[in-house]
This record gives C-alpha cells, structure tokens and sequence, in this order.
C-alpha cells in the first residue's frame, strides 16, 4: 500500500534512493542538495539501506567513484547542484562514453560566479551534450516518480547510460509537499535486480575499462553513444507506461496542459510549470484559448513529438531559466533546441523566448499571464515583436 | 604459500602484463608494475590514471593487461579504484559476488599523484578503502612532453623548467610525497626503487595485506626525461638510492624504518652527472646548485635516519 507523506522534495528523493536501495552511493553536501544526502546518510546509519556510502572529499571524486563502481556491476547513484556538477564535468563525459548507468539527482542551482545557491538551469544545461538522458520533474513527486524510473532507464541493455534528475534548488527540493510514497516492494519489484552484462570484478574474464581510442575507433564508439540516445525514447516511454500502470500515473515524454484546443501555450519546465497551470487555468476562466506543454525529457531531445503536439498552435512561447551566452539573440537552450524543432518539423508559428527566474528570482503568475498576452498577441499579428525578453530584470 | 621472492620461483608465474605493448626501452614503470604484480600471489584489480603507462599498455582494441583493468582520468585513481573497492566490499556484504580475496591497486606517475591528484588520493585513504596506491615517480610529466612537476628535483631540466640563460633548470626542491603519506596515519606508507626488487616486492606484500590503505612511492626512471642510456635505468635508479636522494623506507603503523642502508652515502653528483637533464648544473656558474640540492639531500637524509631511530 502507498501512503500519503508530508515530504520536502530531497526527502522524497531520499526516500526513492532508500527504496531503490543501490549498491554504491557516491556523493558529496552542496546546497541545495544536502539535505538528500544527509537523510540518505541516515538510512545508512540506521541499517535501513544495504549501500555503501563513499563520503567523498569532492564532486570530482564522487563522479570517479560512481564510474569505478558502476564498472564493477554495482547499481551507483549520486547527487549534486550546480558548481558540484560544474566540478564533476569532466567525469560526468567519462560516465557516459564508458555507458555507465548511474542515476543522479541534481537539485537545479545557479552557476558562479556571482556565487548564488538558489535555482535556475545553467547548471543541468552545461551537461546537455555530455550523453545523460535527463528529466524535469515539476514537484517532489516527481522527482521521486523519475528517479524511480530512471534506475530502469539507464540499466536497459539497449540504453546503458547515465540518467539526471532534475528538480527546482529550494523551490521544490526544500518545499514542503504531500508526496505519495509507494510501497518499499513496490518499488524494488519495478526497479529489480541489476544484472551487469559486464563488470570489472569478473575476475575469469579480466576486460580493460578506458582504454586510450584514436582517429581508428574513437568516431564509432562516439556513433555507439548516439544509437544508445536512440534507443533511449522508446525505452523511456515502455517504463513510463509500466509505471503509470503500476502506480497510477501519466508520465510521457512531456505533460501537455489544457493543450488539445489551446491556441497559444507556454513551453516550461520544472516547477514554474505548475505556476503556469495556475496561471492557464485563470486565463481559460476568462475565456481565453491557453495551454502548457511541460518537458519531461530534455535528452534525448523529442523534437518530432513536441513539434507534432504544437502543430496546431497560433504561437509558442518559451520559458528558459537559463541563458545560452552568445547564442542566437542571448536566447536560452530550451527556446533554440525547440524553435529549431518548430521550423524543422514544418511548424510555422510565432515563437519567443523568455529567460526568467535566474539566480532564484521569483517567477509570479503575472509574469507568466504577461507572456500568455504576448503569445496570443503574436497569434493575432502573427509577428514576433521580440524574440528574446529577459522577464522582471532592472535594465 | 605465498610465492618464494627468487627469480626462479617467480619466473614461474604468469605475467599479468604481456609483452607487446608500446612503453619504450628500458621505461623504469613497466619494470615496476612486473615486480608489484609479480610479488601478489591473489587477484588484483587495477585502476590506472591517464599517462605512459596507460597510453603505452592499451591503445584500442589492444591491450596488454591479463588483469581487471579500468583507467578513468587523469587526476582520479584513487577515487576511481575507491570506488571499485567499495562496490566489492558492498556486493560481497550482500551475498551478491563472492569474497575472493581481491588485492586493488592504483598506479599513477608523479604527476598524477604529487599535483593533479593529491586531493584525490588523500581522500581515498583517509576513507580507509583497502587498496593498495603506487605512484611511479620519474619526476616529470614525460608523458606530455616533459614538463616539470613537483616531483621534479630540483636544477633538472625539463620543457617547463628548461636549463635557459638566466634560470637554470627547475628552481624549487622536490615536494616530500611520501612523509605527508606517512602523516595521514594509514597503516602502510613505503618509498621504494626497482634496483633493489626483493624489497620492492617485500613492501608490496606488506602493503596489500595491511588490511588498510596503503602507499607506495617508487622511483621510475624516463631515460627520455633523465637522458641516459636504455640499458641503464636500474644502475641509475640505484645511484638515486646510493646517494640518498631516493632512501628506502617504509612507515608500518606510524613506526619509520629504513630498510636499506648504504655502506658508503655516495655524493649526489654521482647520480646527477649521469643524467643529461642535469647537465647543465656541471657549468662553473652552475656548481652552486649542486651543493644546494646536496646540502638538501644531506638535510632530508639526516631527519630520516632520525625519525628511523638511526641517529
């Protein structure tokens, strides 16, 4: 039987890693990711877990860690925020070229410098081509239904790679939230056993882990990494069905919100999402034909089906809590990625960029009703009077 | 029985690092790795950091490892094969693999140990992992190029500490690895050199049945850094240990032992003059940095033998 438990979103994240219950667990405390590794770090004292706990001496190590014990068949988990990741970078590579199916839960924060410990996404968009599939969750039950799922990602034979969680630093990752907490068998019936095809303690079989690769094969394991990224959706989308089936839930790739007869919708991810929900439904009340597409899968990107859901719009507006420097117009990387899609795909329709929320700055519904008045005034002009708006910043 | 340490028992036993692999003539790492490997009688598992040994033992889809081997980076053996250890000791707990007695090892050069990956390392043993971490010092990044580390004694030449017109080779001494090894307080810290193999692999055996971190420095000769001849590493290597420069010891439990005295402490030149990246230090202008490195030398030689209870 679930329950119904009153949880800030690094405890029910806590909790999914308690169940799950990993051979290994590799991290180091960072805001605001702490608290999910000092709960963690309770269960361990309280014999309630069977993993290890490598208490590192830095991010670095933890992701060197995870990748020495995911090479010797270890199911491995880790958790970290913004310059954590920004430490770990170089491993985070590492873990996906040598397929190494870690899950790790990244608390979203702000990059230094200035040095800021509250939410936004330039931490989780530094990694986006590093080969991890990664997920948004809306709330901390989100983050616990992902992380859940992401331990049958990652390990699936025709998948073999790392898997990020994502959740809002502070936002959900400390709010409070009633959070359903599935029952331990449950959970470990879904995730099962972790059968390695390959471990480095095979000691019959002793295989080389990282060997030097030149022009001659580099490319084709590269090539390699890419099919695994193919194979990932359709795996993504068969345990997400097991698991709605399983535990009563509606997870794709992406969350479609009052979107089938919409005429404009916002694009956003993680919590801010449910803000514009709010924000939907008080503009649906008025009579207005507004809808939210929320972003489950980031990586792979779904760029077919997330322009086959906006085919029928009058115009798009994307929301993007971080900034791709010196990209086109300063836009962010949710905005590019999806207007690339948009026109690749045949979708002609107005689209703009919103970069809001850095550093934690508040996103309130009357900014986000703003944006919804933007897309349906590009809707009727059909124009895009700017494509790129940095909402509520002192100019 | 653990294996007699004579060449003709040990020649018996199969090489866990094949021959065939692309290391140069006379390169003092693969002469330590067969002696390291050859001392352990019980399966290892290797974690290698990026550098020549790494990049001359398995270019793809060759490789001359016979063990588990996994190399990750360059600054992260020792979390590496942290990790390694810890998933063995976690899924053996479990019931999910079965003990066997598995020895962990960690090689790395100077460079990958002294600089990039200290911090790495001194975490991996304060956490108390059971492995076993062999720094193969030659003193120099060789594998890019030589380029100085800490390791570097010092006047050497190297491409970052070049003997120019107005500095003369590297103008630091070399960082004392080994004593702040020794200062984590782990059960088995040792400083050995491949000229004297029976101790080398004595140490070894001591180190992985400490039941506990342990480190071992080894002095590693580069005849491509050092500029000597191939077929003179071990009498080089040797002169480093008859100079003092390079003492054998080891720290057992905190308690300093030399295992190796010279009969007769020979002068430091004696061993700089048979290496071209000291060549320089032998100009009349130069001879004063001869007598500070063994006025060094004679300074680190004499807090040694004191903190061995020789003195």
């Amino acid at each position: 039987m679930s329950k119904f438990e009153a949880l800030a979103g690094n405890e029910a994240v806590a909790t999914a890693m308690r169940q799950i219950n990993p051979d290994i667990v590799a991290a180091y405390p960072i805001t605001p990711q702490t608290s999910t590794v000092q709960k963690f770090a309770d269960f361990v004292a309280d014999g309630l877990v069977d993993t290890d706990f490598v208490t590192v001496e830095s991010e670095h190590s933890a992701m060197s860690a995870c990748v020495g014990a995911s090479a010797a068949g270890a199911r491995v988990m880790t958790a970290t925020s913004a310059n954590g990741l920004a430490l770990m970078w170089e491993i985070v590579y590492i873990a996906a070229s040598n397929r190494c199916p870690i899950a790790m839960s990244l608390v979203n924060r702000a990059l230094s410098a200035p040095i800021n410990i509250h939410c936004d996404h330039s931490d989780v968009m530094g990694i986006r081509d590093s080969g991890w599939i990664i997920l948004f969750s809306e709330n901390g039950q989100e983050a616990y239904d992902n992380l859940i799922q992401a331990i049958r990602i990652g390990e699936h034979p025709d998948v073999l790679l790392p898997v990020a969680v994502c959740q809002d630093g502070f936002i959900t990752s400390h709010g409070m939230e009633r959070v359903e907490i599935y029952d331990d068998d449950d959970v470990k019936d879904f995730v099962g056993k972790y059968r390695p095809q390959w471990s480095l303690l095979d000691l019959k079989n002793p295989k080389t882990y990282g060997p030097l690769d030149f022009y001659d094969y580099y490319y084709e394991h590269k090539r390699q990494q890419v099919e695994a990224m193919e194979h990932a959706q359709p795996v993504i989308l068969e345990v997400a069905e097991e698991f709605n089936e399983k535990f009563n839930r509606n997870y794709g790739l992406f969350e479609p919100y009052r979107l089938e007869d919409a005429e404009v919708a916002v694009i956003v991810v993680n919590s801010t999402a449910g803000t514009a929900k709010v924000v939907v439904d008080q503009l649906r009340d008025g009579g207005l034909k507004v809808g939210l597409l929320k972003p489950r899968l980031f990586r792979p990107f779904p760029a077919k089906e997330l322009a086959e859901a906006l085919s029928h719009l009058k115009a798009v507006a994307v929301m993007d809590r971080s900034i791709s420097f010196g990209a086109m117009d300063n836009a962010g990387p949710l905005f590019l990625e999806l207007a690339a899609a948009l026109a690749l795909h045949g979708v002609q329709v107005p689209v703009a960029d919103y970069v809001y929320g850095l550093g934690g700055r508040d996103i309130l519904p009357g900014e986000i009703e703003r944006v919804y008045r933007d897309a349906l005034k590009m809707a009727e002009t059909g124009q895009v009077e700017q494509m790129v708006t940095y909402l509520s910043v002192r100019e | 029985m653990a294996t007699k340490l004579t060449p003709k028992e040990l020649s018996k036993r199969p090489e866990r690092l094949a021959p065939g692999h692309r290391l140069c003539a006379g390169c003092g790492a693969t002469i330590i790795v067969r002696q390291i490997l050859a001392a352990i009688d019980e399966p290892v598992v290797i974690a290698n950091a990026t550098g020549c040994l790494e990049v001359g033992t398995t270019i793809y889809p060759y490789t001359a490892w016979r063990v588990p081997w996994i190399h990750n980076a360059f600054e992260n053996a020792a979390s590496t094969i942290s990790g390694v250890e810890a998933a063995y000791r976690s899924m053996v707990r479990q019931g999910k693999i079965p003990e066997q007695n598995v020895k962990f090892l960690a090689f790395a050069g100077d460079g990958g140990t002294y600089d990039i990956g200290i911090q790495a390392l001194s975490g991996a043993v304060e956490r108390g992992h059971q492995f076993l971490y062999i720094c193969y010092d030659n003193g120099a990044y060789m594998n890019t190029g030589i380029q100085r580390s800490s390791a570097t004694p010092f006047g050497a030449h190297t491409t970052t500490s070049p003997a120019g017109k107005v500095i003369p080779g590297k103008q630091q001494f070399h960082k004392d690895l080994t004593a702040i090894m020794a200062a984590h307080n782990i059960p088995y810290v040792a400083q050995a050199a491949p000229s004297q193999w029976r101790d080398l692999m004595k140490k070894t055996r001591k180190a992985v049945n400490c039941g506990g971190p342990a480190f071992m420095n080894v002095l590693s000769s580069c005849n491509r850094g050092w500029r000597h001849g191939t077929d003179e590493t071990i009498e080089i290597t040797q002169l480093a240990v008859d100079t003092c420069y390079w003492p054998l010891y080891e720290v057992e439990d905190g308690e300093w032992r030399l295992t190796y005295k010279p009969k007769k402490k020979k002068p430091v030149e004696e061993w700089l003059k048979r290496q071209g990246r000291f060549r320089h230090v032998f100009k009349p202008e130069n001879r004063h940095m001869v007598d500070k490195l063994q006025a060094e030398v004679d300074r680190r030689w004499e807090r040694l033998l004191k903190l061995c209870g020789e003195a």
